[in-house]
């Protein structure tokens, strides 16, 4: 058995210990909000939180997650029902086939909670995700708002 | 309307019952969620209004992310004049669809044609719904309907001060005929269709990973399969020993099938740890001496086929380059693409017996559920009416989910070896590289002539290239040649008097497929990068070359899109120094496009992007944001094709696995993009795919002019050429 932390709450699994967190959220947790795309830690369609720190659930096996908080898109902290991150991507319209966001949005906001006033060149540096249907034009714009946003709430 | 087949009744209760937090309904997408049907009353087809004043307004196109199913109801409410906060959207059932033979049209999602081919039956079925409902008030009012207005769900009559609602009236309009020679509004009295801010239907659950793709579908007892298909394309399955496989944790199964292995298990990724360990030996009949070098040769050799077929002939071409007095030759490549959408190929399937009747129940990322729920037939051996197909969200179409339905041919024949277990069929990204129905491979020869004022003389194309419907409807190809293949040379807006087109149609092994926009990523590169070959024989600006060569309704509305576009990108005045420009224009699914294309490059042939300017005029836009959000994407999609995109075969299969060897733009290489809408009015075009088109010709001959060498083979990368983003 693995225990770890999900979203806030203690969940064990009895699973092999280099079985990828990702199947374990999705598979057997059915949180199916964190997706997988080439599981090759190539495209960060799988990105969640593992203790606070973005990292691609594909690439990440149980055993190193055993004691961890982890957060998915399913639990990401909000108040008012949308984290900044997820206002600005609205108020952006950014999502379009919408299948990478979820990651794409869980890489974000750990950059954010790490870099409150992230640069391009923090975001260029950082946001690795890959998005098909390219929406790229409309992340930037929505990461600098979701900073002041969080910003002006702290 | 969902209730109408008493067996999905009984099953819907069936799967509640057992499956708890995790039954079908987490399979519907969530907007799809039907509203209670005692309520609603069905106007018509697409129109149900319940009494509280709610509209839901049916979809029959897949949404994959282009909007539509935002874009598709305005159509709808534009004429309905109901009031648009109160409306909500859901999906039209396939299998009703195929039970009540189409009653919502053509639901294939493709080609670019959602809007532009439901707008005038979308808009008539809001029309008539109107008129009913006015009917239905004037009837209670008892007054003539033509005393009877209506604004934004409430019907009045003036005259007496009455006043009612959509929603008290709905019921009874509902039982009226459908009338069928109702007006539409002229275009400068919409308030919807190209006017409003429309926050899209979708985002709100996208935001939240709430919607369920076909990956997501969770059913009570579910199993999941990996599968290896032959690696060679065209092989089969000589033998399998699964004798570690079949001993790993959680395995239940090892499924063969004629030209595949699956593993089934109690989770995806034990499928898949047990798959990579099968002995398989494959038979790759014949096909595993191929290579890109072989088929490379086969497209030269039907270059050097002086038999090829002509598919566009206009005066002679041989006597105008006899009198030439500048000749201008090239010879362009583009190669296989593999579409890469982020949702790897998947498919659910159940078989199920329902008193002694094999019931099958599908769940698809499809973009044609008709089309799917046939297929799922055909595999699963049952009648098309025993199958429920559930259209799930897609994570990416591009084309890779519409014709083939190799996904649920598949996840069929798996579930059909464990009847009464629902099993869900996934791809690994490997397998979805090296499995697909790849973008056409062209080589492309023209040849023209200019005579001594530069002016052009003669034009000859010859197109060796791959045919999609040689693969999908052979007999639609006629006399050897495939016109869909010929698109931008055979409808060439260019005013040349001496023309040919010549087709070679070369099919390999690999099989092929729509790809967004498909030749149109190819074929405007060819001609657009050769007009400008031909300018600089002439001596002559690129913008005003092409300026002096369209003439006709065809070719102005191509110069009109063509000077916004260069206006925008001020193309009259110099760029900064360093750097250079490129411009082409095209005409594709409808719409006509332009773009400029601004680079800078270095020394080491690193290429920095400053901006793009694609500008589309697709007659009428509907949903203006997420026009625009259609070029931008295109431009990067194409972008990523330009650059990087490249398949290659060796020893008869597919080279690339994953995204470090098929590489994708980032977010640190995307330029400024400028969205140009410029809807002239008259006529209905795409979105998704005509701001594919001047991309990879814009680029190319903006580096040309950057470089002073011409690039024709892509991608670039093979060229020496990098992102200086990603470099």
């Amino acid at each position: 058995m693995i225990e770890l932390k999900v979203n806030g709450a203690v969940r064990r699994v009895d699973v092999e210990p280099e079985m990828p967190l990702l199947w374990v959220l999705r598979d057997e947790l059915k949180l199916t909000g964190t997706k997988f795309g080439c599981g090759a830690g190539l495209c960060g369609a799988c990105t969640v939180h593992v203790d606070g720190r973005a990292m691609r659930s594909c690439s990440v096996p149980m055993s190193a997650v055993r004691g961890k908080s982890i957060t998915t898109i399913e639990g990401l902290p909000t108040r008012s029902g949308l984290h900044p991150v997820q206002q600005a991507w609205l108020d952006a319209q950014v999502p379009q086939c919408g299948y990478c966001q979820p990651g794409m949005i869980m890489a974000v906001a750990a950059l954010l909670a790490e870099k409150p006033h992230p640069t391009d060149a923090d975001i260029d540096g950082t946001i690795g995700n890959i998005c098909r249907c390219s929406t790229y034009v409309r992340v930037r714009p929505a990461i600098h708002a979701a900073a002041k946003m969080l910003i002006a709430k702290a | 309307m969902h209730a109408h087949d008493p067996s999905r009744r009984a099953f819907l209760q069936v799967t509640a019952a057992v499956g708890g937090a995790f039954c079908l309904e987490l399979a519907v997408p969530a907007v799809a969620r039907a509203p209670s049907k005692a309520q609603a009353a069905d106007v018509n087809v697409w129109v149900a209004i319940h009494p509280d004043d709610r509209v839901v307004i049916r979809i029959a196109r897949s949404e994959m992310g282009q909007g539509s199913s935002t874009g598709l109801p305005m159509l709808v409410a534009e004429e309905l004049e109901c009031d648009w906060a109160n409306v909500s959207i859901e999906f039209a059932s396939v299998t009703e669809s195929l039970a009540r033979n189409h009653p919502w049209g053509n639901m294939g999602t493709g080609g670019s044609r959602s809007i532009r081919e439901s707008q005038d039956y979308l808009r008539k079925a809001g029309a008539a719904a109107r008129r009913m409902l006015v009917t239905a008030a004037a009837g209670e009012f008892g007054v003539p309907v033509s005393e009877c207005g209506v604004a934004k769900g409430v019907i009045t009559h003036a005259p007496s001060g009455r006043r009612t609602t959509f929603g008290k009236v709905a019921a009874k309009a509902a039982m009226l005929d459908v009338p069928n020679d109702v007006e539409l509004k002229d275009p400068k009295d919409w308030t919807l269709i190209g006017k409003a801010n429309v926050p899209r239907f979708d985002l709100p659950d996208k935001v939240r990973g709430k919607p369920v793709y076909g990956i997501d579908v969770a059913l009570p007892g579910m199993l999941h399969a990996s599968l290896a298909q032959c690696p060679v394309f065209g092989g089969s399955v000589k033998s399998v020993d699964s004798s570690v496989a079949r001993e790993m944790r959680g395995v239940k199964r090892i499924v063969q099938l004629p030209d595949a292995v699956a593993v089934v298990a109690d989770n995806w990724w034990r499928a898949n740890q047990a798959l990579k360990v099968l002995k398989i030996e494959w038979d790759d009949a014949g096909n595993g001496g191929a290579s890109s070098a072989t088929i490379l040769d086969y497209l030269k050799a039907g270059q050097a086929d002086a038999n090829a077929p002509t598919a566009r002939k206009e005066g002679d071409v041989d006597a105008a380059f006899a009198q030439a007095a500048k000749i201008v030759e090239a010879e362009y490549f583009t190669p296989y693409l593999n579409h890469a959408t982020m949702e790897p190929q998947n498919c659910t399937a159940w078989f199920r017996d329902e008193g002694g009747t094999t019931r099958l129940d599908v769940w698809a990322p499809t973009q044609s559920g008709e089309a799917s729920a046939m297929v799922a037939a055909r595999a699963g051996d049952v009648p098309v009416a025993n199958v429920n197909l559930t259209k799930t969200q897609l994570g990416g179409g591009f084309g890779r989910r519409g014709g083939f339905q190799d996904f649920v041919k598949y996840a069929v024949a798996i579930a059909k070896t464990m009847p009464g277990t629902p099993i869900k069929t996934l791809w690994s990204r490997e397998e979805d590289m090296q499995h697909d129905f790849y973008r056409p491979i062209s080589l492309t020869r023209m040849k023209a002539s200019l005579d001594a004022s530069g002016r052009l003389t003669g034009w000859h194309t010859k197109i060796a290239c791959s045919s999609i419907t040689a693969w999908l409807e052979p007999s639609r190809v006629k006399n050897g040649v495939d016109m869909q293949a010929c698109g931008s040379f055979v409808d060439s807006p260019y005013a040349v008097a001496n023309q040919q087109v010549d087709f070679s149609l070369r099919n390999t092994h690999v099989p092929v497929g729509y790809w967004r926009s498909v030749y149109y990523s190819q074929n405007p590169f060819f001609r657009e990068c050769f007009v400008d070959e031909m300018a600089q024989a002439a001596g002559q600006d690129p913008y005003a070359f092409r300026r002096t060569l369209l003439s006709g309704e065809h070719g102005k509305r191509n110069l009109a899109i063509l000077d916004a576009v260069a206006k925008a990108a001020d193309w009259g005045t110099p760029a900064a120094s360093g750097l250079h420009r490129g411009i082409a224009v095209a005409a594709a699914y409808g719409s006509y496009t332009a773009g400029v294309v601004e680079v800078a490059v270095d020394a080491q042939n690193r290429i920095r992007i400053s901006r793009v300017v694609i500008g589309v005029d697709p007659g009428h836009v509907v949903d203006v944001d997420a026009a625009k959000a259609q070029i931008e994407g295109a431009v990067i999609f194409a972008l990523s094709a330009i650059v990087y995109g490249d398949i290659t075969l060796a020893n008869g299969r597919v080279n690339e696995r994953n995204f470090n060897d098929y590489r994708m733009l980032h977010l640190r290489d995307t330029p400024r993009i400028d969205a140009l809408l410029v809807p002239s009015g008259g006529f209905w075009g795409g979105m998704g795919e005509p701001p594919m088109a001047c991309v990879a010709p814009a680029l190319v001959n903006a580096l040309a002019a950057a470089t002073g060498k011409r690039v024709r083979t892509l991608p670039l990368v093979k060229a020496g050429y990098s992102l200086a983003t990603s470099a």
